[in-house]
């Protein structure tokens, strides 16, 4: 297998804890290095747009996602083009900006409510991801020696599976349903963080700081709490920032395959896997979440990586 | 070298115990029941007990990983509920299509990902250099399904009535005849393990198309690849792209280089036999990790184009609950992904002496 260096999805190497470290000044210094990435603001407007979304889909929707409008409107069809009513759709017919899917629900009210569960899916999955990374990578690099080697081996093991390949066999195993195809994703993530956690801990562990703390009698825990995090936290961002994207992503494939979302829910690989085949007759219900998906991605991406030329002193442009 | 060759090789070998650990561990040790899991919600518990016994799985787990590496050894990966047939026997079907598939999406990934990389880094800042990248940025954040489904609609829709127009599925028009490459060199009576080759290139119908000079068939095959590796390839591309340029940067920014520059050596000179060579190494390392990404990416491509590969016999696996076949397909796809993993840390050694040494 390769080194054992933490990349991000692009492969690019991530800031090591040392070059993390070496940040200089106050929090606001940090702040403004990131917002003179000009990736970073993208990806950051990007995001703000679809947390907004997230937040407001119930002001935004003109419908709620999962009524089918049969018997609600008149001359209302299943599948029906998109009609917006400024831009010269006859009043006759009822106005939906993205048409109506194959059960007669407004897309458009479905795209907007799939903003908030993808954004939740990418956030719980990566969350639970880190926390796991963080413990097994503070135990393997806190403690060394053989428990360091069987833990970092054992990751090793899942690293060498394509990501969704493994994540379908998760979930195959424990069964077909949104959460379990998170837990699928999530585990998938783990080696990622747990390899950023022991480099970080593994950096600072013999530090005259850290050996000075550990002499004053500090807890292995509050250790790690307050000596060792701080140092591991940005690239832990940073790699989480990309690592979102990946999530939201993976789990979109699941449900395009029919093993993650289940209807009702307006998810957006949900959306896409089941008017698929109706691509060649009414292309936008495919292109709508299409295009949402690839730009929640986008914006992860682009944080992520203005995150990380931030952070990164060699990549001074 | 061959020192190197050889560690790297034994190096790979507890990886895929690991493996094949690890998905015998997944299948039997997480909350799930395999017996609900291949025969659904409703199974009985005498069904279940049967299909426990047909498939061992009442042993002691110790016994039972012995027996499944004992059987993996042998090429045995069980059979699949829904066909009743050898997985193996599916697979050795179906890997060519994949492995066609992946190939032709890697090349096109390389050979445009360089390229652009290179124009990028050369004429960095430049217009193009900032297109390439916004494009790149864009090509990373496509999920695979989406961009193939939107190519399906352009090149068998949109562009219908035009020369471009492409299949949006299969891999050969309706009813093509073709003979396999054993038919066409008259080795019908050949058996043995150059059959079984003969007949995997047989499938890969450029190659099977090329080597027997049955030109229809290439053009065929060839036309209906375009999409699904265009759709496969992108994200790989875009990845190739940006690492091929920040290298190169960095490269190019070198002591040696500005050396090379000094003494007036020609800049294509500079370029490529100071700069790219140098700028390999990390692009090689995404080549290989991306390798991960076409054979995930390989599942949906397939399974949007109607390829019977790998992918495609996963899609339907999980749709049947064959969990037998998921099983056997994600260890032969992992296995796959390791070895490509080996020849990538092998070719390290070829590119930077360093490498070899250390």
């Amino acid at each position: 297998m390769s080194e054992a260096v933490a990349v991000d999805s692009t492969g690019t190497p991530l800031p090591s804890v040392g070059q993390a470290r070496s940040r200089a000044g106050s929090k606001q210094a940090t702040l403004r290095r990131v917002l003179r990435q000009r990736s970073a603001i993208v990806g950051l407007t990007i995001l703000l747009f679809l947390l907004a979304t997230a937040v407001l889909a119930e002001v935004i929707a003109p419908h709620p996602p999962n009524l089918a409008m049969i018997g609600i409107e008149d001359g209302v069809r299943a599948r029906s083009a998109p009609c917006i009513h400024l831009l010269g759709c006859p009043e006759s017919q009822p106005q939906h900006l993205l048409g109506t899917d194959g059960n007669v629900r407004d897309q458009f009210s479905r795209l907007v409510f799939g903003a908030r569960i993808s954004l939740l899916i990418g956030f719980v999955t990566v969350g639970g991801a880190i926390f796991v990374g963080v413990v097994i990578g503070s135990i393997a690099g806190y403690l060394g020696g053989r428990v360091d080697n069987v833990l970092m081996r054992i990751m090793d093991m899942f690293l060498a599976f394509p990501a969704l390949v493994l994540a379908i066999v998760i979930v195959s195993v424990l069964g077909r349903s949104l959460v379990n195809a998170m837990i699928a994703v999530s585990i998938v993530a783990i080696p990622i963080y747990a390899r950023v956690m022991r480099s970080s801990v593994l950096s600072v562990r013999e530090q005259d700081y850290v050996v000075a703390a550990r002499a004053l009698g500090d807890s292995p825990l509050s250790i790690l709490v307050r000596r060792v995090m701080p140092n591991a936290i940005t690239p832990l961002i940073v790699q989480g920032t990309l690592g979102i994207g990946s999530a939201v992503l993976e789990v979109a494939a699941l449900s395009f395959l029919g093993i993650a979302a289940a209807q009702p829910l307006a998810e957006w690989g949900l959306m896409i896997g089941a008017e698929r085949n109706q691509l060649f007759t009414a292309p936008w219900l495919v292109l709508a979440p299409g295009v949402a998906l690839s730009l929640t991605v986008l914006g992860f991406n682009l944080l992520g990586d203005g995150l990380r030329d931030a952070f990164d002193p060699r990549l001074g442009r | 070298m061959i020192r190197f060759i050889i560690r790297r090789v034994l190096s790979s070998i507890p990886v895929l115990l690991g493996v094949i650990l690890i998905v015998f561990t997944l299948v039997r040790v997480l909350p799930g029941d395999p017996c609900v899991a291949a025969l659904g919600e409703k199974a009985t518990e005498a069904s279940c007990a049967a299909f426990n016994e047909r498939f061992g799985l009442n042993e002691p787990l110790p016994i039972q990983l012995g027996i499944y590496i004992g059987d993996l050894a042998s090429f045995d990966l069980g059979d699949s509920i829904r066909y009743s047939r050898p997985v193996s026997e599916i697979l050795v079907e179906r890997l060519p299509t994949t492995v066609e598939l992946t190939i032709y999406a890697l090349l096109f990934a390389i050979i445009v990902g360089v390229t652009l990389g290179i124009i990028s880094a050369y004429r960095r800042n430049s217009i193009v250099d900032v297109g390439t990248m916004m494009l790149a940025n864009l090509g990373v954040s496509i999920p695979v399904f989406v961009l193939g489904l939107i190519l399906a609609y352009v090149f068998a829709i949109v562009l219908k009535e035009t020369p471009f127009v492409l299949p949006p599925s299969g891999r050969l028009s309706a009813g093509f005849r073709f003979e396999t490459i054993p038919q066409a060199w008259g080795m019908m009576d050949l058996q043995g393990p150059l059959r079984v080759v003969l007949d995997f290139l047989s499938r890969m119908y450029t190659v099977n198309g090329l080597i027997t000079g049955q030109f229809g068939l290439l053009a065929d095959a060839a036309r209906h690849l375009i999409l699904p590796a265009l759709a496969l390839g992108t994200i790989p591309m875009a990845i190739i792209a940006r690492m091929t340029r920040s290298s190169l940067l960095e490269v190019l920014g070198q002591d040696y280089v500005r050396t090379a520059n000094a003494k007036g050596l020609r800049p294509r000179l500079v370029l490529f036999r100071h700069g790219m060579r140098n700028a390999l190494l990390p692009v090689v390392t995404v080549i290989g990790l991306s390798v991960g990404g076409l054979l995930s990416g390989a599942v949906l491509t397939e399974t949007i184009f109607g390829l019977t590969g790998m992918g495609l016999t996963v899609f339907e696996s999980i749709t049947a609950r064959d969990y037998i076949v998921i099983q056997g397909t994600a260890i032969v796809i992992a296995v796959i992904y390791v070895m490509v993993n080996l020849i990538v840390d092998v070719s390290y050694g070829f590119l930077d002496p360093r490498v070899r040494l250390s």
